[in-house]
């Protein structure tokens, strides 16, 4: 039979596909099942966030920070509140310190705990799912009774955070971190010796990390690739430099590593929520300086210097010195960051977001190239992808 | 930290000459002015030098500032493992004039390229793949320019006649209110109505 050449096969993956983590749309040039080029679309849940904020006083900008990253929504509420302290030069107490770092870790737990179990549906484990929304509704509980809501927190203030935490919700905390190992351990003893899971991963988007460089991955990602770069560690923020904590590192940059990443790093995550609860200063959870923080209700009813520092603050709002910063935080995904700035006003001039998740789909096409179609669904889920992040 | 970074900061200009225009440190960040022709020899320094080793390039982004003649500035943020450093670099961009893509030496600079030719429309030259990336199939404008409207220009429904999404100009059924809460009294020096009072004590005075 003479040869034929054949036409490669476009294949539309998505925006409403199950396994594409929200809203991608993914366009794919087949060979048979071969990968050939993965086109993601992206910016189909774009809300023009950078935008919005630039209307916004610099405290009503906060919640935006809930929406990009919903499954962890307090950790990139922690990069605006540390880049608005940074500009200000203002310090936050000791408490406020360690109740963000601990909420930090919740978010880190949250963020795991769904991305370990999505990436095991996608790849054909149902289980692990039902296990791990049952402990992710315990942890949004603990976000709840904190600040009130359950995803969209507004927790994290310029300065420290909004409140500081009812009674014996820390008590709580330590109950849960007591049974959550035994979790793990199950989790675990559903997947890491899993035959299907591992050959579904072992060896499926391998980067190395000069390739990890070059595409700007951070987090889990990078850490997969055996980098041992934590910026809890490197470049530590609020109280990180006073909790033990281990970083965890793969070995070779493949699905299966990350995954493995992601469960050890919810076991030190547990561990640093245990030390936070344990060396819980007493004291307060926001800075005192009032042109920043709002005063106290009670002070409120007594004094009118107070009562005029509150409604400055929630109608003009505080002003920011000229100035610019990028900060950046270990999220869940990845460093997290903000290029903040600031032309003295009540308004941030601009406010870029780094998203991780962002450069990690950058590289998506670069990774699933001579891949499977069916190994495309394992590598995006090992990217851990939010859109809301993503798209902004 | 502090003089590790202006130490730096005075290695690399030393090192490039005339490339750098301008090193500033500010709330311990480096930041260094570059020309548009000399960027990419810069962001190639940076990344291999021994000193530098800047191996990731973290974040490209644009700021507007209308007012200015060369309205955009342009920020790549760059991220050092081995030393632990964080390192700005500027230029100054227009409309008209393209950039020299930095994709040949960092492969996450294609979608954040992309990204800034979609939100400022700074045209870069050599880019692999320069669409548009986070707004809608067919959007004309860049809406983080300082002169879009935070509204848009056109707005999206789902038309029952014709049974698809149709693009028609924003109709506002109320007028967009921009809220500016700033002090009307700060910085004013004279009190209004306090201009009969000043006039009555000049003329007694004379």
């Amino acid at each position: 039979m003479a040869e034929a050449t054949i036409k490669p096969l476009t294949l539309n993956f998505g925006p409403q596909h199950p396994a594409a983590h929200g809203v991608l749309r993914l366009v794919m040039e087949m060979d048979g099942e071969i990968i050939e080029r993965a086109d993601p679309h992206i910016g189909l849940l774009h809300r023009g966030t950078e935008k919005l904020i630039e209307y916004k006083t610099y405290l009503q900008a906060l919640p935006y920070f809930d929406r990009l990253d919903y499954v962890a929504p307090m950790n990139q509420e922690h990069v605006y509140a540390l880049a608005i302290e940074k500009l200000l030069k203002i310090e936050v107490p000791k408490r406020g310190q360690y109740i963000r770092v601990l909420y930090c870790e919740i978010g880190r737990i949250l963020n795991h705990i769904l991305n370990i179990t999505t990436f095991a549906i996608d790849v054909g484990a149902m289980t692990p799912i039902l296990w791990g929304f049952e402990q992710r509704e315990k942890l949004m509980e603990f976000y709840e009774r904190a600040c009130g809501a359950r995803l969209h927190a507004a927790y994290f203030r310029p300065g420290g955070v909004h409140q500081d935490l009812p009674a014996g919700l820390l008590a709580d905390i330590s109950t849960f971190c007591a049974q959550f190992p035994a979790f793990l351990d199950d989790l675990e003893g559903l997947l890491t010796e899993n035959r299907i899971f591992r050959q579904r991963t072992v060896d499926i988007g391998t980067i190395n990390f000069d390739e990890a460089m070059d595409w700007g991955f951070s987090g889990p990602m990078l850490r997969g690739s055996g980098v041992a770069w934590d910026l809890r560690k490197s470049q530590p923020y609020d109280c990180y430099d006073e909790i033990d904590f281990d970083i965890p590192v793969g070995k070779n940059g493949d699905c299966f590593d990350r995954y493995l990443v992601r469960i050890e790093e919810m076991r030190q995550s547990q561990r640093i929520i245990e030390q936070c609860i344990e060396k819980m200063p007493e004291g307060p959870v926001l800075a005192p300086n009032h042109k920043v923080t709002p005063p106290r209700r009670d002070d409120m009813k007594r004094s009118m210097e107070a009562l005029i520092h509150h409604f400055k603050l929630y109608t003009e709002g505080f002003h920011v010195p000229e100035g610019e910063t990028y900060t950046a935080v270990e999220a869940p995904k990845g460093e997290f960051g903000v290029y903040l700035v600031a032309d003295g006003s009540n308004r941030p001039y601009r406010c870029k977001i780094k998203a991780p998740g962002f450069a990690h789909l950058a590289a998506m096409d670069y990774m699933c190239r001579g891949h499977m179609l069916a190994d495309s669904v394992a590598i995006l889920g090992s990217m851990d992808i939010v859109f809301g992040e993503v798209d902004r | 930290m502090n003089q590790a970074l202006l130490d730096l900061g005075e290695y690399i200009a030393s090192a490039l000459g005339e490339a750098i225009t301008g090193t500033e440190l500010k709330n311990d960040e480096l930041v260094l002015w570059a020309k548009p022709d000399t960027l990419l020899k810069v962001l190639k320094f940076l990344r291999d030098n021994q000193n530098c080793q800047f191996r990731q390039l973290a974040e490209v982004t644009a700021v507007d500032y209308p007012s200015r003649e060369m309205r955009f500035e342009l920020v790549y943020c760059l991220l050092s493992l081995t030393h632990n450093q964080r390192i700005k670099v500027k230029i100054a961009a227009t409309e008209e004039e393209p950039v020299e893509s930095a994709t040949s030496l960092f492969s996450s600079a294609i979608w954040y390229e992309r990204e800034v030719w979609d939100m400022y429309g700074i045209f870069f030259a050599n880019h692999p793949d320069l669409r548009r990336i986070l707004t809608d199939y067919g959007f004309e404008g860049h809406p983080l320019r300082k002169d879009f409207p935070l509204t848009g220009y056109v707005e999206v429904r789902y038309d029952e006649t014709q049974k698809r999404v149709v693009y028609e100009p924003v109709k506002l059924s109320q007028e967009f209110r921009n809220f500016d809460f700033s002090s009307p009294w700060e910085g004013i020096v004279q009190l209004p109505g306090d201009e009969k009072a000043e006039k009555e004590k000049e003329g007694g005075v004379a």
